[in-house]
């Protein structure tokens, strides 16, 4: 009656093999290494770049453990923390700015366990120590920085169409365009409506003429968040990588949040002045027509903008945008090929490419001016004269001082765009030795928790209580192995969670021993009381895990950050301990006590 | 056989219905009164502000770091120990606007200004709105599991155990609070967490006193109602220590060890488990019986088939 089928204890047999070879990596331990990736996201690390690394690390002299292509970056694996810091030295200086050379640690489980997936449990930032931001996009002002756009497009439109018009104003993200007569808004809305598709327009007849606003569409209103949280991510992932953190997450968190994990990040403070830099670019001509004296007293001409130069004093640009920060695509310091001064050579994408070559060959002997706008305040950085028509997206800029200059601005042209602002919401910063200090607190409070429980069960119980104890460590090999394996973050309250889940798990196994016994008591057999203990507590077990599961998912579904890290391991964990404590504790009472047919006494 | 627990005679639960009444009535109102008149002590999770951990090299000294933290000119900073006598607590309440980000960097400044030596140990900084937020779904988070569990009870027992096992555990919860309300403990993301464990976790208790009711029900045919309860209560004793000492070892564990961290979390489970105990034993068993369970609940009535007269 207590007697399994082979296959059950084959299937228990295989369970464990795996729960052993996925828990067996988080043993190892870590070693220094030094990780190398692209810095532009574009780019794949490839073999090239292997035996590139690999060169240099032989040119130096360095010894390493390991050198290997993993995902879009190379690892190298030193043997201490000094080879560590030479080697990236040696590394960056070989391989140059164009590659991400960052510290990190890697898992020094041996090569086949990696293999089959076998990987430590991914530790969460505050185990290990790092920086989490959750960065919030300013919608409004994306949607405002969008009809700021359409106010240009109108105008050379209306332009174009030969309608004449008023003032364009904005209001809020609408934009408003006043006519002389009901037949020219009529002519306009017709000629707009065709052109710009994404747009409602709305005629007014007010008192002192006529005008039309025109609002997004509600789709095109979130093609235009979408789009500005895409292209925020991208400068952050840009951004990042300057930085050199071996392993960052950038996610996008709901409709206009971004969520930033720099795990080992010491300089939190220089984390987040790079990421909370808010600088857009905008190209706009100057006007060259403007009146010196009134510029230089700082009143600016009509459609125009005054906006004071590196040096400090006034110029005045027009209002309309000729380029934006989303049309740049790459941008590098470098030198004029004739005169040796220091420049910056800028790449366009088509549709920047094609209106600067317009632009410039309208515009020929005319100045052109490179506006940084920084939390709301706009600046000149270098406003060059146009010698000719430049085609091709490929553009060179002179007049920075000196290199250090040229190679400033091209960073900031090349991170610097955002397609709107974005404030940091939340920060949880956690110092490295706390990570470690965390990890050896709940390590403890795990162990000796479990060594008190053990004891007190086998001592309450005997060998029956012996069997539930060693289904009690299988569940807790079981619930690491389930965490490395689907690489869940485990957080301290994950790790709370284990220690609470253990100590909940032993209750199926309190169930069915108090049964057992209360069948004992009863005048039942031995057999047919280990039978009934178990058949009968199954029922209740089911029960009482379901309610703590709906808890378990409820939490995981409502909570954030460290909750859910308590959550998933709290799920898990009475998943396991169902199995653990039914079965696993089950085969080992039968190999023991199912055999004997005249078994006269167990040990309860 | 080793027990701690040889009930043999049924323990007559039922009959102390006044009593027990009265200690959760009192207890309750007492929570209730804490809540109400002192409020919980909410963490930088709920309210939003900023918190900073910082070590110093010798014991600290708090009115220095105080007099350092002056110059950058922010309002109501708070400093005080915790742990040990070489950590310090820094709090700021929420600001709104974007330099609330970089308030931690102007404190560490101004710290490493004054004394190089300082390392910083964790920032929590949480903006208004998300604590907002995270205040609002963790007060959903408890409606849904209470919700989640009763509609769990009614399906697998019946409507009157899924009303006298929530209010029941309700009553626990609302326990933790008060406490926490009382001794103005720091109620964070994580105790909350605790909370809501607990509340599954206590669920369990009574689940396993119903199952043992429902099996009573169908086998002790004569018996009436109280009785019965009161069998299945005395049965289910024994497991019910156990179990619950197993999870208490498990949590003091977490509390002697866990850390600062972990403290506030594990003191919400332990009077979350003492209670849990007593509330499934003695509040939900009599309100089941004032809800009126009867036998014909469980037990469905032989239908009489009629033969046709002819």
């Amino acid at each position: 009656m207590n007697r399994y089928p082979l296959w059950k204890y084959i299937l228990i047999g295989f369970t464990l093999v795996v729960a052993f070879l996925y828990t067996l990596p988080n043993f190892f331990g870590e070693v220094p290494a030094v990780q190398v990736s692209p810095a532009r996201a574009t780019e794949q690390a490839d073999t090239a770049l292997l035996e590139r690394a690999e060169t240099a690390l032989k040119t130096a002299g360095l010894a390493y453990s390991g050198l290997e292509l993993a995902g879009n970056s190379i690892k190298v694996r030193l043997a201490g923390t000094d080879e560590q810091i030479k080697a990236k030295d040696v590394l960056q200086t070989a391989l140059g700015d164009g590659y991400t050379v960052a510290l990190n640690l890697v898992s020094a489980s041996p090569h086949w366990l990696a293999s089959i997936g076998s990987l430590p449990m991914y530790l969460g930032l505050d185990l290990r120590g790092g920086v989490h931001f959750l960065l919030e996009v300013d919608m409004k002002a994306a949607l405002e920085k969008a009809a700021i756009r359409y106010q240009g497009d109108f105008r050379t439109e209306l332009r174009g169409a030969k309608i004449r018009y008023g003032r364009i104003t904005r209001e809020g993200a609408a934009v408003v365009v006043h006519f002389a007569t009901r037949d020219q808004r009529d002519a306009a809305i017709e000629k707009l409506a065709g052109t710009f598709t994404d747009l409602t327009y709305t005629p007014v007849d007010q008192a002192d003429g006529f005008s039309l606003t025109a609002r997004l569409k509600p789709e095109a209103i979130k093609q235009v968040e979408n789009f500005a949280l895409q292209q925020n991510i991208t400068t952050l992932r840009n951004r990042v990588n300057e930085l050199g953190v071996a392993e960052p997450v950038i996610q996008q968190q709901g409709a206009n949040r971004v969520v930033v994990q720099l795990p080992g990040v010491q300089d939190t403070a220089k984390a987040k002045d790079i990421l909370g830099r808010t600088a857009t670019l905008e190209i706009r001509m100057v006007d060259e027509q403007a009146d010196p004296t009134l510029v230089s007293q700082g009143q600016a001409p009509f459609g125009d903008d005054i906006v004071p130069s590196r040096e400090g004093f006034p110029i005045a640009v027009k209002k309309d945008v000729v380029l934006t920060g989303d049309s740049i695509t790459d941008a590098s310091p470098g030198f004029d090929s004739t005169s040796g001064q220091a420049a910056v050579h800028i790449n366009l994408d088509g549709k920047g490419a094609r209106i600067f070559k317009e632009v410039t060959r309208e515009n020929v002997g005319k100045r052109m001016a490179i506006l940084l706008i920084e939390k709301g305040r706009a600046e000149a950085i270098t406003a060059p004269v146009i010698r000719e028509e430049i085609g091709g997206g490929r553009v060179q800029i002179t007049g920075m001082a000196n290199a250090q200059e040229a190679s400033d601005v091209a960073l900031l042209l090349r991170a610097g765009a955002l397609a709107a602002p974005m404030q940091i919401i939340e920060e949880r910063t956690v110092g490295p030795s706390m990570g470690a200090e965390n990890i050896k607190k709940g390590f403890n409070a795990n162990i000796w928790g479990f060594v008190a429980v053990v004891a007190f069960i086998t001592f309450y119980y005997r060998i029956i209580g012996l069997f539930s104890s060693l289904a009690l460590a299988i569940n807790g090999f079981f619930l690491i192995a389930l965490l490395s394996m689907i690489q869940a973050t485990l957080t301290l309250p994950g790790m709370a969670a284990i220690a609470l889940t253990l100590g909940m798990a032993i209750d199926a196994n309190v169930l069915i021993n108090e049964r057992i016994r209360e069948e004992l008591r009863n005048g039942a057999t031995p057999q047919a009381a280990i039978h009934a203990g178990y058949d009968r507590a199954w029922g209740t077990i089911l029960d009482s895990n379901l309610t703590t599961l709906i808890a378990g998912i409820a939490l995981f579904w409502l909570g954030s950050g460290p909750v859910r890290g308590f959550a998933v391991v709290l799920c898990l964990g009475i998943l396991t301990s169902m199995f653990s404590a039914v079965t696993v504790s089950r085969a080992m009472v039968n190999l023991t006590y199912g055999r004997r047919a005249r078994l006269t006494k167990v040990s309860i | 056989m080793l027990e701690f627990f040889p009930f043999r005679k049924t323990i007559p639960f039922m009959s102390w219905g006044k009593v027990t009444t009265i200690i959760s009535l009192t207890t309750f109102l007492f929570s209730v009164w804490a809540l109400w008149d002192r409020g919980l002590n909410l963490g930088v999770d709920f309210t939003g502000g900023t918190l900073i951990e910082v070590k110093t090299e010798q014991a600290a000294d708090i009115n220095r770091i105080r007099s350092a933290l002056v110059k950058t000119g922010l309002p109501e900073i708070s400093v005080q120990n915790f742990g040990s006598s070489r950590d310090v607590l820094i709090r700021l309440p929420a600001q709104a606007g974007a330099s609330a980000a970089q308030t931690s960097n102007a404190v560490m400044a101004a710290l490493q200004a004054d004394d190089p030596k300082i390392t910083l140990q964790k920032v929590d900084f949480v903006g208004p709105a998300v604590g907002k937020e995270l205040y609002d779904s963790g007060a959903l988070a408890l409606l849904v599991v209470a919700i989640g569990i009763m509609l769990y009870l009614a399906i697998r027992f019946e409507w009157r155990f899924a009303v006298a096992g929530m209010l029941a555990n309700l009553h626990d919860i609302v326990i933790i609070l008060g406490v926490f309300a009382f001794f103005q403990w720091e109620f964070t993301l994580t105790v909350l967490a605790g909370v809501l464990a607990i509340l599954g976790y206590s669920v369990n208790e009574s689940v396993v006193v119903f199952d043992r009711i429902r099996e009573n029900i169908r086998k002790m045919r004569g018996a009436t109602i109280p009785h019965i309860i009161d069998d299945a209560i005395t049965r289910t004793m024994s497991r019910t220590i156990i179990t619950h000492g197993s999870t208490q070892i498990m949590v003091l564990s977490m509390l002697f060890f866990g850390g600062e961290a972990l403290h506030n979390f594990a003191l919400a489970l332990t009077i979350g488990i003492m209670f849990g105990i007593y509330s499934s034993v003695l509040v939900a068993s009599p309100l089941l019986l004032m809800l009126g369970v009867k036998r014909e609940h469980f037990i469905k009535p032989v239908e009489k088939k009629e033969e046709a007269v002819v």
